[in-house]
């Protein structure tokens, strides 16, 4: 039993979540004096803080967005390190999301919880496996917090894309995916499955593209459309951003078949909603069973849960003996 | 069944009509009897398996998943068959599956208590999608694959080379899984016997009015008549069966008994479709009411009873009219209809004008109406029946629209009774690539709709301002107003009177909805004129 509990020195404020004693925010909605940042997506990691502390690949990933003078100061750590800042004890480890994803122990007092930001549970080339930590509080998001959502092994989407390539050899196969962590992804699973013919990629992706080379991931040939090989893409797999999917941009290109990867993709009115001809489930977050796996390989005896469909977690833990409540992050608030 | 639930697959994943002719040709040409018949049916909506039903679906599934997890699952799904295919407890695939056939033929013979562990047995062994398709032979709404009847047999037709007319002709005859059908379109068997059996006939559509060759209207030359505000419908009764059936073929007189207990004559006639209120003709929005119900209830049949206007004759028992030309048709259908007085039929007025100007105040006149009306017709007094849209046969005036289709913007929550639920809505308009709001409306649609609206609403959010949720631009209301004059006091320049949703445009692509300009046109004017 921990003499202090979490609960008494974590705030939710409207800036974020708030460690009290150690006077720092986790990933902050808005410029703060001192955050911890889990990974580099945007709806975490912000711009304009005083001091980032964060994996050396996230502030990596934050300078490569933002600039090199994102935040007043940084702190680069690492996973499986320890550090103990204003009485609070951080212990570092990998959440399987994206390349630098880090989940946050904080210990005080005997007390425990750990941040896990975006985390999955399975294999990623782009990054390092998911760790559980020990703790009397969990914090689990919940984007696929439904039993509906179950992701398919990749090697079946990407066998999906492949499958369509060879269906169609004179169309382009325009993949929408995030321009972080989604799209490195899934060129290096396409070179898993044995795919070696270069990749094309929408401008937005270039520069991240060449920043996890930088930390030696293989993505094998890339290269930018531009306008000398827009017109000679038939049969090649072009990745871009899932807004570029149908903006003047796509209409550029030739009669491509429209894919999305997506862990919404497992839903047909939302791929439908897309018009997106090739669904391809593939995310970087837990599904349904990864979730609730998690939950109990963890076995913390309170739940803490976030971003997005809460309530069935909520149900499942309350069903499985966990203390289980919504961490209303202002951004996600739900409903009142 | 794994080949028909890939073709299902596809079929919802291709959005143009010529992939989906092309993946249906595929199927059927790959796909042996009895199979691909029994496909046929299936999509074609002609196959009743009675055994299996929604209820027992619910029932497998409840007794699987948590009720809970299953209630939220299917609030964000929106789709039983879907909800059902992703939850059903994960095994291996098995590796090959019954034929679709087997199946079908499983579930007709099978003692109705033995039907619930045939269909878990096989949703073990499938995957997801499989699951889904599967479970779309259970589901009596359609399979919202976008293949209408019509569209089959379209199919069909290019399947063996044969006119469209001819399949409508032999659908008829002919019954899952249609071996007989398919012998014939590969020339290998007789044309099945269908003359006496109620099959379609293509409809002939109106063009509308444009300003240049109004000068060709004249009393001599065309026939006016109320443009009704209902839905076109073909009412064919032979000596062997009859149908009601919309304009694109398929068979709706499941939803209308009553209409169909007054069918009771030889005939084919073509009309529109509406319902009665309080003793006088309802609004669209009362008929949409008793759309889409497969089995409509005594009090909503008495409540809002269906009622057709008829305006043309396609055929009076063995004789063919289509060659004749408008006048001589009506005069046989005027005749016809005070000899037979079908109940709940009405003959649709001609209306006198002498001149285009008497003309265009008819068409002023039917904004008046309570809806039900919303423009005049104008058919060519020498015109034969023919199928698709001739070019200056005939032609539909519109009365001025009072509506734009406005973009959803933000959504809140209502109050009372309603607290529950995203209610009140904000619209826009388009102006270059950005909406602008013009106005909000918190009524106009059913309790069932709400519930759609709110659920939509939900997944749909992209952001949250206490009771206020900004929305994905997608979705497209039609908004009725009174008038519009401009104001300072409105961000978009703009006040409507009176505004209210009068349909809400789910098929409708947010990018086609109107824009300022079309706002602008309407200023200063009031209604009724």
């Amino acid at each position: 039993m921990a003499l202090t509990h979490p609960r008494d020195w974590i705030l939710t404020r409207p800036e974020g979540v708030y460690c009290v004693p150690g006077d720092f925010y986790i990933d902050p909605a808005r410029p703060v004096a001192r955050a911890l940042i889990t990974h580099g997506h945007a709806d975490h990691a912000r711009a304009g803080h005083g001091n980032v502390l964060a994996t050396t690949e996230t502030l990596a990933i934050m300078a490569c967005r933002y600039g090199a003078d994102f935040a007043a100061s940084t702190q680069a750590v690492a996973y499986g390190e320890s550090l103990n800042h204003n009485g609070i004890d951080i212990t570092i480890a990998p959440a399987g999301h994206i390349l630098g994803s880090a989940q946050y122990r904080l210990s005080y007092q005997g007390g425990s919880v750990t941040f896990s930001g975006d985390y999955k549970r399975r294999a990623d080339p782009t990054c390092e496996g998911f760790e559980p930590l020990e703790a009397d509080v969990f914090v689990t998001e919940a984007t696929f917090g439904l039993p509906v959502f179950i992701h398919p092994p990749i090697e079946e989407e990407i066998g999906k894309l492949l499958c369509s390539l060879d269906q169609f050899p004179d169309r382009c196969h325009l993949v929408g995916a995030y321009a972080l962590g989604k799209a490195q992804r899934l060129i290096c699973q396409l070179r898993r499955a044995g795919y070696d013919a270069p990749v094309y990629l929408h401008g937005a992706m270039v520069r991240l593209c060449r920043l996890y080379q930088e930390f030696g991931i293989d993505l094998g040939t890339v290269f930018p459309v531009d306008d000398n090989n827009r017109q000679r893409l038939a049969g090649q797999i072009v990745i871009c951003p899932p807004s570029a999917l149908h903006d003047r941009w796509a209409s550029r290109l030739n009669e491509p078949v429209t894919a999305m990867a997506s862990g919404w993709m497992r839903i047909r009115a939302r791929a439908k909603q897309r018009a997106v001809d090739l669904p391809l489930i593939i995310s970087d977050h837990a599904d349904w069973n990864e979730l609730t796996q998690t939950l109990n390989d963890i076995g913390a005896p309170e739940i803490w849960v976030t971003h997005g469909r809460e309530e069935a977690l909520l149900h499942y833990a309350s069903l499985h003996q966990y203390r289980a409540s919504a961490l209303s992050l202002l951004r996600d608030d739900e409903d009142d | 069944m794994r080949s028909f639930a890939r073709l299902l697959d596809r079929l919802f994943y291709t959005y143009g009509n010529n992939a989906k002719a092309r993946l249906l040709l595929d199927y059927l040409r790959a796909t042996p009897d009895p199979d691909r018949g029994y496909a046929i049916a299936i999509i074609a909506g002609t196959l009743e398996l009675p055994g299996f039903k929604r209820s027992l679906v619910r029932d497998l599934i409840a007794s699987r998943v948590d009720p809970v997890l299953v209630d939220l699952s299917y609030d964000y799904v929106g789709e039983l068959a879907e909800t059902v295919a992703h939850l059903w407890p994960a095994n291996q695939p098995a590796a090959t599956l019954p034929s679709l056939a087997e199946i079908v033929g499983t579930l007709l013979t099978l003692p109705k208590s033995g039907v619930p562990d045939y269909v878990a047995a096989r949703l073990d062994d499938m995957t997801s999608a499989e699951r889904w398709a599967f479970l779309k032979l259970g589901s009596r709404g359609g399979l919202r694959v976008g293949v209408s009847a019509r569209f089959l047999k379209q199919v069909l037709a290019q399947f063996g080379d044969r006119d469209v007319q001819e399949i409508e002709t032999a659908w008829h005859g002919v019954a899952p899984p249609y071996v007989e059908l398919f012998a014939w379109l590969e020339r290998r068997g007789e044309a099945p016997a269908s003359a006496d059996l109620p099959f379609f006939h293509p409809v002939m559509l109106a063009q509308p009015l444009e300003a240049q060759g109004l000068e060709r209207i004249t009393p001599a030359t065309y026939a006016a008549e109320w443009k009704y505000d209902g839905i076109r419908v073909q009412i064919v009764a032979r000596t062997g069966g009859k149908a009601i059936y919309s304009r694109t073929g398929d068979d709706i007189g499941g939803s209308f008994p009553d209409l169909l207990a007054a069918v009771d004559f030889d005939a084919v006639l073509d009309g529109e479709l509406l319902v009665a209120k309080d003793g006088r003709l309802g609004s669209f929005n009362d008929l949409q009411q008793r759309l889409n119900r497969k089995k409509p209830d005594r009090q909503l049949i008495e409540r809002l009873p269906a009622r057709i206007i008829v305006y043309d004759m396609l055929r009076d028992a063995h004789r063919d009219l289509r060659g004749l030309t408008f006048s001589e048709r009506r005069g046989c259908l005027e005749a016809w209809m005070a000899r037979i007085r079908p109940s709940g039929f009405a003959l649709s007025s001609i209306l006198d004008f002498k001149d285009f100007d008497a003309l265009s105040r008819h068409r002023l006149a039917s904004t008046d109406a309570e809806g039900s009306v919303e423009g005049v017709m104008l058919k060519r007094r020498d015109s034969p029946y023919l199928a698709g849209r001739p070019a200056g046969m005939w032609y539909k005036w519109k009365r001025d629209p009072r509506v734009v289709d406005a973009v959803l913007m933000y959504a809140q929550r209502g109050h009372g009774k309603r607290s529950s639920y995203y209610s009140d809505y904000t619209f826009g308009l388009w102006q270059g690539d950005a909406l602008l709001p013009i106005g909000k409306a918190y009524f106009g649609f059913t309790d069932a709709e709400l519930k759609q609206l709110d659920q939509w609403i939900r997944h749909n959010t992209l952001k949250s301002f206490g009771p206020v949720r900004e929305v994905t631009k997608a979705l497209v209301f039609e908004v009725a107003f009174d008038a519009v004059n401009r104001s300072a006091r409105h961000k978009s320049g703009f006040a409507l009177r009176f505004p209210r949703i009068s349909r809400i445009r789910w098929d409708k692509p947010a990018n086609e909805a109107d824009r300022m300009a079309n706002l602008e046109a309407l200023l200063g004017s009031t209604a009724p004129r």
